[in-house]
């Protein structure tokens, strides 16, 4: 499945990266479902959130300045950053 | 040779670093108190503490070896390992608390490597500390946008056949590389293996030494 991260900056303990935030990627697999960080860092009672890992390819990333467009980076994104294209 | 250094540089030109001649911080206190007070209600022990911290400074590399030195020799713990690589790793004794690994298995058409780009996430129960140039921004930054130069740095070079995959620890995972099995290596034993895993190999920025 393709998915976009959502381009949102929210200030705090976000653990999603900048340099992926408006890229598109496919679901690599489901890890189940994880506090969110983003309220667990501040001692809040933290929700559960689905977390993803993503795989972008390098053109998606860094365009023209990427050293083999087939290379690609993984990560861990929470579904609230994700939406479906 | 003295040894009142003052401000001087080593022989090496590095500056001495200074002695800690300054009151306990915020922090230092507070965790001080906090251990204090935790012994005192029986929750923990001194020897308890003790125990921890030196069972977390015996953590190295040589865990991690036996790890993937098993799954290049035993294909059913390999694909345990693939599938549930916290649960594996426990088989060996290895425990991994509540994080989840994940394993990564290079193949001749795929080089995995590790980073965490936020800080600097690591798979401390099977690799130990971090190394410093891990943990710094220089390869934070540039190994998920030039994977093939850094690694070139590192004395890597990867044909354009082979598919880099950068994986950065963003959230609850952790990581650890399953290196390509070097050749001629079919007579080793599960230990002799061990010894040609390096820490490096297990994070993707090297490969296993040869046989």
């Amino acid at each position: 499945m393709r998915v976009k991260v959502k381009q949102m900056f929210p200030p705090g303990h976000v653990r999603t990266p900048f340099y992926l935030r408006g890229k598109t990627g496919e679901i690599e697999r489901e890890l189940g479902y994880f506090k969110n960080p983003e309220e667990l860092a501040y001692g809040l009672n933290a929700n559960k959130q689905k977390l993803y890992r993503v795989r972008f390819s390098m053109s998606e990333i860094w365009g023209e300045a990427s050293e083999a467009s087939n290379d690609t980076v993984d990560a861990e994104i929470y579904e609230h950053w994700l939406e479906k294209v | 040779m003295p040894h009142d250094h003052n401000n001087e540089l080593s022989s090496s030109g590095h500056p001495y670093r200074k002695d800690q001649d300054y009151p306990l911080t915020y922090w230092q206190n507070l965790e001080i108190a906090v251990r204090e007070i935790l012994i005192e209600k029986n929750i923990t022990s001194e020897t308890e503490i003790q125990l921890t911290i030196e069972e977390m400074d015996n953590r190295s590399p040589s865990n991690g070896a036996k790890v993937i030195a098993k799954a290049w020799t035993d294909p059913e713990y390999k694909r345990r390992l693939l599938i549930d690589a916290s649960a594996a790793s426990k088989e060996l004794g290895f425990d991994i608390g509540p994080l989840k690994l994940i394993a990564l298995e290079n193949t001749k058409n795929i080089h995995n490597v590790i980073v965490c780009t936020l800080c600097s996430c690591y798979p401390r129960n099977l690799l130990g500390l971090p190394p410093d140039w891990y943990k710094q921004r220089s390869y934070r930054s540039r190994i998920v946008k030039q994977p093939r130069n850094v690694l070139k740095e590192f004395g890597l070079n990867l044909s354009e056949e082979i598919t880099v995959r950068v994986h950065d620890s963003t959230a609850d995972m952790r990581y650890i590389v399953i290196p390509l099995r070097p050749p001629q290596t079919e007579s080793l034993s599960e230990e002799e293996l061990t010894k040609l895993i390096t820490r490096d190999s297990m994070i993707g920025v090297g490969v296993p030494k040869s046989a």
